[in-house]
């Protein structure tokens, strides 16, 4: 790992190079209040303030509406389509959180659990992360109970840090990273052994363990305490749909006579339909059982089939849920109490 | 402890209800609370920063049950309440509705009762929204169309407008039917705008106005504006609120007689 230093004032050329030479470029960019990913043609009119974007960077590589495969039908014949290679694109992610960049361990543990999922992979190899460290954090924000932390390098390229308004820390962590300094070599010098990341970091006080939740949901499969704590919670997909890590995905046919395509497309086990059974039964029939799901998916069983948690901490689902279903404090509740 | 507290907490312990749903503060805004015990009641606040539409929960049996409940709602719930009557989706007797005016926690007795609160509290309309209203319907019709076709390019169909709407209580909803499917269900600029413009005909005539769907949205889409407006239309052509639901009123006396 390499340690670089860059003139604050510079990091926008350093991006206008990144944007000359990369095809798509990903960054917040602000509508109204709240921002989200978006692909930029300037370096002006990124967004570096929000906490986090409302929804995650997931759909860089796992799009919310995509093409499985295309058909078409002459006579007894039935051509097939393959996505077409330029659907592709090389990516870089600017700006992201840490746990933007973390969201992605899990992700790709799921689509390479038993099948290979290649559009998945095709995506994500394609993609190159620069990450922001976080120097302050909001109300929502838990990851240093779940493992990550503001200053978090994993899954990143590059990790860029705000030392003060004159010195910006650049931490080049994979060869991807490298490639996207050496597109503006002239803006960087070495980092003084000085220069203290720590201190420009967050303070981000942990809630709990993941360890501490996973131990107790061993025991807190018929706990009173799903029921309990989803009473409020509506069904909605929101909180899924925000998530880096919730990778559940319905496929739909878009047929039109003798063509049509196969679709995949985001789905949330919060939805009532999502376990329904063409016979009518449902094992999943109550939204407290739903909830059961959610949190035993990302703090059980994850972990235990894929050695990874479904959860980075950020926060999102916190924020976009309308009832407030704060799942920082509900898993503190998990975690502080025993489910015997 | 506060009147609220009191009051609600005494509903538990007489056993008139097995439960109370009303508000507490959350995360950064009051949010629902669900009290099971008298102690429970302790947390339950009220105050002009609770806006869910608590209303929602009174067709969800998973929980509400059979029992009688007590609600404690805002000026949207008891409107809510008017009309899910009106709609046979409530048994009254199993429903104490309660609010709080200034220092005094209300019971109605009736729906009267309630229409006439309904009457005489309604709040001020949101500014913003009547803004962005006047500013669309100034646009040409292509103009129009290319606003809301962008407007809604990003939604993700996670149903959070729906989800947060009492009214929207149907088993099982249009675009979930799949033989026809109506609603292409994947997340495309098309299907949004369908999906949007179904949910809002089927809100003509009966929504409350609380902007509930608006508020769900994670994206902050501008969907409050759609039943708005055509709660706006609606009573310009066919009367206000209290005259029923436009989609499921067939009078003799109507005008138009392709029907007949």
């Amino acid at each position: 790992m390499e340690r670089l230093i860059i003139k604050s004032d510079n990091i926008g050329t350093w991006l206008a190079k990144i944007i000359d030479s990369v095809p798509r470029v990903l960054a917040p960019v602000k509508d109204g209040d709240k921002a989200e990913f978006k692909s930029i043609k300037s370096a002006d009119g990124v967004d570096y303030d929000s906490q986090t974007t409302i929804s995650s960077v997931k759909a860089a590589a796992f799009p919310r509406t995509e093409t499985l495969f295309a058909y078409e039908k002459e006579g007894m014949e039935t051509k097939l389509y393959n996505v077409a290679e330029d659907n592709f694109v090389e990516t870089v992610i600017w700006r992201a959180r840490p746990c933007d960049a973390v969201g992605f361990k899990p992700l790709t543990s799921i689509f390479n659990w038993d099948y290979k999922d290649e559009l998945y992979n095709q995506r994500y190899d394609k993609i190159a992360i620069v990450t922001f460290a976080c120097t302050s954090a909001d109300k929502c924000c838990f990851c240093t109970s779940v493992g990550g932390g503001p200053g978090n390098t994993e899954g990143s390229d590059i990790q860029v840090t705000m030392i003060d308004k004159e010195k910006t820390l650049v931490e080049v962590l994979t060869d991807k990273g490298e490639k996207l300094v050496a597109l503006a070599k002239d803006l960087f010098t070495a980092a003084e052994d000085s220069i203290d990341k720590e201190k420009a970091l967050a303070d981000i006080p942990a809630k709990f363990t993941k360890e501490q939740i996973h131990e107790n949901l061993a025991k807190a499969f018929d706990s009173p305490v799903w029921k309990a704590q989803s009473e409020r919670c509506l069904g909605c997909g929101a909180c899924a749909f925000v998530c880096p890590t919730c990778a559940c995905f319905d496929i739909q046919e878009d047929a039109h006579g003798n063509h049509g395509r196969r679709v995949r497309c985001w789905d949330s086990c919060g939805f009532s339909l999502f376990t329904q059974h063409t016979s009518g039964h449902n094992p999943r029939p109550t939204q407290a059982t739903r909830w059961r799901q959610r949190i035993m998916h990302k703090f059980s069983y994850m972990p235990d089939r894929l050695n990874v948690y479904g959860c980075t901490g950020c926060g999102r689902c916190s924020r976009a849920c309308p009832v407030d279903m704060n799942i920082a404090e509900h898993l503190t509740s998990i975690a502080n109490s025993s489910h015997e | 402890m506060s009147k609220l507290s009191e009051k609600t907490a005494a509903l538990l312990s007489e056993g008139t209800v097995k439960l109370i749903i009303g508000y507490e503060q959350g995360t950064e805004h009051p949010r629902p609370a669900f009290c099971h015990t008298p102690e429970d009641c302790e947390r339950l606040i009220f105050n002009d920063e609770c806006k869910n539409n608590l209303g929602v929960y009174l067709t969800k049996k998973e929980i509400i049950g059979e029992d009688k409940i007590a609600v404690v709602g805002n000026y949207f719930v008891i409107k809510t309440v008017i009309q899910l009557n009106r709609e046979n989706q409530i048994n009254l007797d199993n429903l104490v509705l309660m609010t709080v005016d200034g220092d005094e926690v209300v019971t109605f007795s009736s729906i009267d009762e309630m229409q006439q609160y309904v009457d005489t509290h309604e709040p001020a309309p949101n500014e913003k929204v009547l803004a962005a209203i006047e500013k669309i319907d100034k646009m040409s019709r292509e103009e129009r169309w290319a606003y809301w076709k962008n407007a809604l390019s990003t939604c993700v169909r996670c149903y959070a407008c729906r989800a947060a709407c009492p009214l929207c209580y149907c088993n099982r909803c249009i675009v979930e039917d799949n033989c026809p499917q109506w609603i292409e269900p994947w997340s495309a600029p098309l299907s949004n705008m369908e999906w949007q413009i179904n949910r809002i005909m089927h809100m003509s005539g009966r929504c409350v106005g609380c902007g509930e769907c608006a508020a769900a949205c994670p994206l902050d889409l501008p969907i409050g504006i759609l039943t708005k407006k055509m709660g706006i239309d609606i009573k310009q052509t066919f009367g206000g609120w209290k005259d029923g639901s436009v989609l499921s009123t067939y009078s003799i006396d109507d005008k138009e007689n392709f029907i007949k």
